[in-house]
């Protein structure tokens, strides 16, 4: 009698030591959780604060003035959606059809092993080196100089292994009977593609298009090769002009030149987080979307 | 034993009686209702999207290229000892060194302290998405985590000069806070959202049965997390792991602007360093069309492809592995 009683009593010890254990481990997981959001809220909201008094509509529209160290940023604004834009012509059509190749037509085999093996590899490559790719390939080989082509071009290299994920997903999780159904209409598979197939991934594409975009709009080693120029007061002309870029930007005021004001690199950081924030928002809201669509299947 | 059977299988399957049914109905749609003209044109969009789809390779090729063509005639003026063991990096003097062993430990060191950092962070975050969170929490700190992701490599490092730098500096009482602790500190944070998201995947990629097993054997759900998901999921978490380490070693902005960028082998983690992406980035401006410089900064960029490729591809190699036994 005595026995079981002791036995119940460390029992219940242990289940108490057991449920303490469990408590410690879980408010450590929730320090880990907090160790990086936390980080991640103030540095946004240091830079919201220390930015937005700088930010009105005379520094987003003005040329900077003595050395950059007084008026607005306008240039590197321009420059930044001339080569967002420049590299969403590129790299969307050549990813969604690279994600219309693997999924739609591509047969199992070596080809279609090396093409994923490749995505993967050019997913990992750093920034850098597509810097140094891009200058060897489009600034130099194919002649087209430091320009916004060439930046251009190298952006979309970069972001292509993206697009192309993104948009494989989005493809594959269009049901088959869809396209069976098509097929048995009598259409032919690219109609199949284009009408039914294609329509139906869209939201899933987009998202990765704009995630893509974000990212080539925040890089700065690869248009620091190819494209960035220190300082042009004045707007691009043509493709094959230099233009200051914001990501570019923000590190020379924050590096390379001496004396300059606070405000003008906080409200330059904040700009360059708006936009990518912006992309962000789209493409989480679109996602989002997307999801709640997809219960209807 | 049951994978060899299954695929042996799959592959005695008379093949001619395989066609789905799907390409029946396609093959079908030619007789029906096709022209010639039409078949002329699935034939070019089939071509074109091919071409589409090896563009990938193709790109990945012409990296590798591009890059060893012009790295590898830095061997014409320096032996590849000289280089990847040379201590000294004088790219401008009359009498130019170019050794890349300062840059090469700087890298290694800087990656080191960041996933020594950011490893155990990153785990205990992704149990708690996985395991502990609330759904409602979980999809706000998930958000918050991909925002982080997104966040310019410039604007880290912006905030490493202004803000980070200065408490190195305070807290260690050092004359600079540029130091390696200090790129390994904002490399961390661009490592984690990489070692969350993955490690997440992995843990709640494992069956339901295997949480439901322990728990009927009286295991608590620490005990569970501790002794059953982890152990299973561990390739994954190794995979994100190694993503994280491809990512930080290929991180250049924020690095070149906290780091200090001295030319040294540092003995500490509170001494300045420089790292191979930031050699890159720093000085490609200075340098010559083809000249021995220009092609040094070409022969780094080899290096930094070949670590990050072993890498990567093992990582994908491990993940992966993980999902075939998941299944």
């Amino acid at each position: 009698m005595v026995n079981t009683v002791n036995e119940k009593n460390m029992e219940m010890k242990r289940d108490r030591q057991k449920k303490i254990r469990e408590k410690l481990m879980f408010g450590l997981f929730t320090l880990c959780m907090l160790a990086v959001v936390i980080p991640t809220l103030l540095i946004i909201g240091f830079i919201v604060v220390k930015g937005i008094g700088t930010v009105n509509w005379s520094f987003l529209t003005e040329m900077p003035r003595m050395g950059m160290k007084e008026g607005g940023i306008f240039p590197a604004i321009v420059g930044t959606l001339y080569l967002v834009l420049g590299t969403i012509i590129f790299s969307l059509p050549l990813g969604v059809g690279a994600a219309i190749y693997l999924t739609e037509y591509a047969k199992q085999g070596r080809l279609t092993r090396l093409i994923r093996i490749a995505v993967l590899n050019l997913a990992g490559v750093p920034s850098v080196v597509y810097g140094l790719f891009g200058l060897g390939l489009f600034v130099f080989f194919m002649g087209f100089g430091s320009s916004i082509l060439a930046g251009s071009l190298t952006l979309a290299c970069l972001i292509l292994p993206i697009i192309i994920t993104t948009s494989e997903e989005a493809i594959k999780s269009v049901p088959d009977s869809y396209r069976e159904a098509s097929l048995a209409l009598g259409a032919s598979k690219w109609e199949t593609i284009a009408r039914v197939v294609l329509p139906l991934a869209i939201p899933g594409i987009m998202t990765g298009g704009i995630l893509g975009i974000g990212r080539a709009a925040g890089e700065t080693a690869p248009i620091l090769l190819t494209v960035a120029a220190f300082f042009i007061p004045r707007l691009p002309g043509s493709v094959f002009d230099q233009v200051m870029a914001l990501p570019y930007h923000l590190y020379i005021v924050s590096t390379q030149v001496p004396g300059m004001p606070e405000s003008i690199k906080y409200g330059t950081a904040l700009v360059l987080l708006g936009v990518v924030g912006v992309f962000f928002a789209f493409a989480t809201i679109i996602r989002l979307k997307f999801k709640q669509m997809s219960h209807l299947d | 034993m049951k994978g060899i059977l299954l695929s042996i299988l799959t592959i005695v399957k008379p093949r001619g009686e395989s066609v789905s049914p799907r390409k029946k109905l396609e093959n079908s749609s030619w007789n029906l209702t096709k022209s010639y003209k039409n078949r002329i044109r699935e034939f070019l969009i089939e071509k074109i999207i091919f071409i589409l789809g090896i563009t990938a390779l193709l790109i990945m090729g012409l990296i590798f290229v591009f890059l060893i063509q012009t790295g590898i005639r830095l061997f014409e003026d320096v032996s590849l000892g000289q280089f990847l063991f040379g201590r000294e990096w004088y790219p401008n003097a009359t009498n130019a060194r170019f050794g890349i062993l300062p840059m090469i430990v700087g890298s290694i060191m800087v990656t080191m302290g960041a996933i020594l950092i950011s490893v155990p962070i990153g785990i205990g975050s992704a149990i708690f998405i996985a395991e502990v969170a609330p759904p409602k929490t979980k999809t706000v700190f998930k958000l918050t985590i991909e925002f982080l992701s997104a966040i310019p490599s410039v604007v880290l490092g912006f905030l490493g000069i202004v803000v980070l730098s200065n408490w190195v500096r305070i807290s260690f009482n050092l004359s600079s806070g540029f130091t390696v602790l200090t790129g390994s500190i904002v490399i961390a944070l661009m490592a984690l959202p990489t070692i969350i998201s993955v490690a997440d995947d992995a843990i709640r990629a494992l069956p339901g049965e295997y949480r439901e097993a322990s728990y009927a054997l009286g295991a608590s759900k620490w005990e569970t997390i501790k002794n059953v998901l982890l152990p299973a999921a561990s390739s994954g978490i190794i995979a994100g792991v190694m993503l994280g380490v491809g990512r930080a070693i290929g991180e250049t902005m924020a690095v070149m602007m906290v780091m200090g960028n001295a030319v040294q082998i540092p003995s500490t983690y509170l001494e300045s360093g420089r790292t191979l992406t930031a050699t890159i980035a720093a000085e490609m401006g200075d340098t010559v069309r083809n000249g021995t410089h220009y092609n040094a900064l070409f022969a780094i960029g080899v290096v930094l492809l070949i670590m990050t490729s072993v890498i990567n591809t093992i990582s994908e190699w491990v993940l992966h592995r993980a999902q075939r036994e998941g299944k």
